[in-house]
């Protein structure tokens, strides 16, 4: 069960060894979390971010095998990694995501595709299983990796941001159907985050590590707000943003 | 049943659960028969999740409401969906009045014995638990009759164990003797911790109640101060003798109708230089009624929604008479860390009873509400588990909503001996609750 605070004590990750879902890992099980489950596409990875959860607490952890290249596999993966935590499960975190690299994939149908079936497809298939198990034990919560890009289009990362928008979009929507139910959907969106994907590229402003992203999610699950931003003053900015005129946006992103 | 969303009083981690009001113990059988989990539940005021079930049945016990006749002795029989206010109502114009009762009267006898309520004259009657005579209890393995004489293993399993070794129908209750509806209270303020400690330490014994508001927000020479109420019921004498004395206007009106987010560091600490200075520096017998010395907060309904949407925690521990230094530990970590918190309860307790899972043991005890929300609360409450538990102390059940479950079984080390007795009657694990589950009270 979770805390007052939100802190949960078993929690499933998909997407678990991305580097910012390993930062909130560790966070959560500093607090209360004992049972973490990873699911994947690199076991290597999976058992490194494994390890590092027993180091931050965890009593028990395992790990599932997942290509988000492929929906079909959504529901049994969401079945396995249940499965595995044979409890109430507190926390779901979708930390399924594809950066991309724009200037290839926009000439390209089959990585234009995929950038939708990673960041959109796969996590709405497996929403509709955590959904539905959720429901049914009258308590959950589920906090999904949007971005703040996903805010306002960008034309220089128009796949992924666009993808992430329409993610975004799919749980405002799913967030409001789960009034009632018990299970509570987050939104989390962070501004460019420090990890091993953004590498070499230019900061933009907002720009943070991924354990002050860590940081504004264990803020955010207690304070039950609907969209964590990280860092929290983006709510502001974006407010202002994404009434812009067009012309005036792409002359502020395009810098 | 449709799902119903349930939260403590906390309005914390909430729940969805199916809710049913059964009428009589047959009925209660037939949800054990039906080998769904459960718990009951009374008028919802622990502030965690105690009588919540996520995905399980709630059982409301309110409709379980008979009283009995009050007999010359005193000795009332009360349905476990009865509260305190209802009984009062009845009670008090007979001569009656409870002989535990917890700061509301919105509590049903029911959830009173679940918790073992204690009240302000704990150092001297000590729990709810010391007054009753007797109890049904409905479990998974039939309905029982308990008293000091048949079964006090189940009989003192069940007190103070929120509800896990089944659902309590009715219970027998001892009431105490007043004359009056008044009460004689002596009140004296206190400028630091040390003082007012000292002077409970010493004085208690002679006072039937006794309570001390501490201010936790307050640091240096003037951290820990208080004010210290005491008092008794007043004899139909005691109450001619102070007649004359005028009553003693209000100083302070507290500003109830506040907006959301009013509660933060600032506005507590003015509320608390407001309330310590609006109370007497050294008055001796005044007169209160029995609301205004039991009940001051139960004049506002729903004070818990002052604390917006994110809701609050209490915490409440206790700490043998040796380990006194703990609580100053502890309201030496709190106003440094300038968490938001209201004036603090601080008691004194006597002596425990022979239930696992009680809460009170002889020494001292202090509770205070604390707003959600603020970034370092969690970790300075995980801090101060580890002094109560470093100082062999306890922490409430019917107020958490974030301990540990490893620092539970330092807390109750009689836990194991609970499970065995709850296992005779519950093999299974019907009878658990999102706080069993959250602390590992109970199986899985």
């Amino acid at each position: 069960m979770e805390n007052a605070f939100g802190q949960p004590q078993n929690v499933v990750i998909f997407g678990g060894s991305s580097d910012i879902a390993r930062a909130i890992t560790k966070k959560l099980c500093a607090a209360r979390a004992h049972t973490v489950i990873l699911a994947g596409r690199n076991q290597e990875l999976l058992n490194a971010a494994a390890l590092e959860a027993q180091e931050y607490g965890a009593t028990k952890t395992d790990t599932v095998l997942f290509d988000a290249n492929d929906p079909s596999n959504a529901e049994r993966t969401v079945s396995e990694a249940f499965d595995k935590v044979a409890d109430q499960v507190d926390l779901v975190i979708i930390a399924v995501g594809l950066l991309g690299v724009q200037a290839e994939d926009q000439e390209s149908a089959a990585k234009s595709a995929e950038m939708i079936t990673v960041n959109v497809t796969w996590p709405v298939a497996a929403l509709a299983e955590i959904r539905q198990r959720l429901v049914a034990q009258g308590s959950g919560r589920i906090l999904v990796m949007s971005s703040a890009a996903a805010v306002r289009v960008r034309e220089s990362t128009y796949l992924y941001s666009g993808a992430k928008a329409g993610l975004d979009r799919i749980c405002s929507g799913l967030a409001q159907s789960l009034e009632g139910t018990g299970v509570k959907l987050q939104l989390l969106r962070p501004a460019v985050v420090r990890t091993k994907m953004t590498v070499g590229a230019d900061e933009p402003p907002f720009t943070t590590g991924a354990n002050e992203v860590a940081e504004n999610v264990m803020r955010g699950l207690a304070s039950n707000d609907d969209v964590i931003w990280s860092p929290p003053l983006l709510r502001y900015v974006f407010f202002v943003l994404r009434h812009l005129p067009a012309p005036l946006w792409r002359k502020v992103t395009n810098r | 049943m449709s799902p119903t969303t349930l939260s403590g009083w906390g309005r914390t981690n909430a729940s969805v659960v199916t809710l049913r009001t059964p009428r009589n113990e047959e009925e209660i059988l037939n949800e054990f028969a039906s080998g769904e989990q459960l718990i009951a539940r009374g008028l919802g005021r622990s502030y965690g999740d105690a009588a919540q079930l996520s995905g399980g049945v709630v059982l409301d016990n309110r409709a379980l409401d008979a009283i009995s006749p009050i007999s010359d002795e005193g000795v009332v029989t009360l349905g476990a969906g009865v509260s305190f206010d209802e009984l009062l109502a009845v009670a008090i114009p007979q001569g009656w009045f409870v002989p535990v009762t917890p700061g509301t009267r919105q509590v049903t006898m029911g959830g009173a014995l679940a918790a073992d309520v204690h009240g302000k004259n704990h150092h001297v009657d000590g729990s709810l638990a010391n007054h009753v005579l007797s109890m049904r209890l409905v479990t998974p393995e039939g309905a029982f009759t308990l008293s000091r004489t048949e079964d006090t293993e189940l009989f003192w399993a069940t007190m103070g164990a929120m509800g896990l070794t089944g659902v309590v129908t009715s219970l027998t209750l001892q009431m105490l003797a007043i004359e009056t509806n008044q009460m004689l209270v002596d009140t004296t303020r206190h400028g630091d911790l040390e003082s007012v400690m000292s002077a409970m330490a010493t004085g208690d014994a002679d006072y039937r109640y006794s309570v001390a508001w501490v201010d936790c927000m307050t640091r240096g020479a003037h951290m820990g101060r208080a004010i210290l109420t005491r008092g008794d019921h007043a004899t139909i004498e005691a109450v001619k003798k102070v007649a004359l004395k005028g009553p003693r206007k209000p100083k302070v009106t507290i500003p109830f109708e506040a907006p959301r987010g009013l509660l933060n560091r600032w506005s507590v600490r003015a509320f608390n230089e407001a309330w310590f200075r609006s109370a007497p520096r050294h008055e001796l017998d005044e007169t209160q009624s029995l609301s205004s010395f039991f009940y001051p907060l139960d004049g506002v309904a729903n004070w818990n929604l002052l604390y917006g949407k994110r809701g609050f925690v209490q915490y409440q521990f206790c700490v043998p008479d040796a380990m006194g230094d703990t609580v100053v530990d502890v309201i030496k970590r709190l106003s440094e860390s300038r968490v938001a918190s209201f004036l603090a309860v601080l008691k004194r307790f006597g002596p425990g009873n022979p239930s696992p899972l009680s809460f009170p043991l002889s020494g001292w005890t202090l509770a205070l509400d604390l707003p959600v929300g603020g970034d370092t609360l969690p970790g300075v409450l995980d801090d101060l588990d580890a002094l109560v538990v470093a100082a062999t102390g306890r922490v409430y059940f019917a107020k958490d909503a974030r301990l540990k479950p490893d620092q539970v079984r330092a807390m109750y080390p009689r836990l194991e001996e609970f499970r065995k007795v709850k296992s005779r009657v519950d093999p299974n694990d019907q009878l658990t609750s999102d706080l069993a589950r959250r602390l590992d009270l109970v199986g899985k």
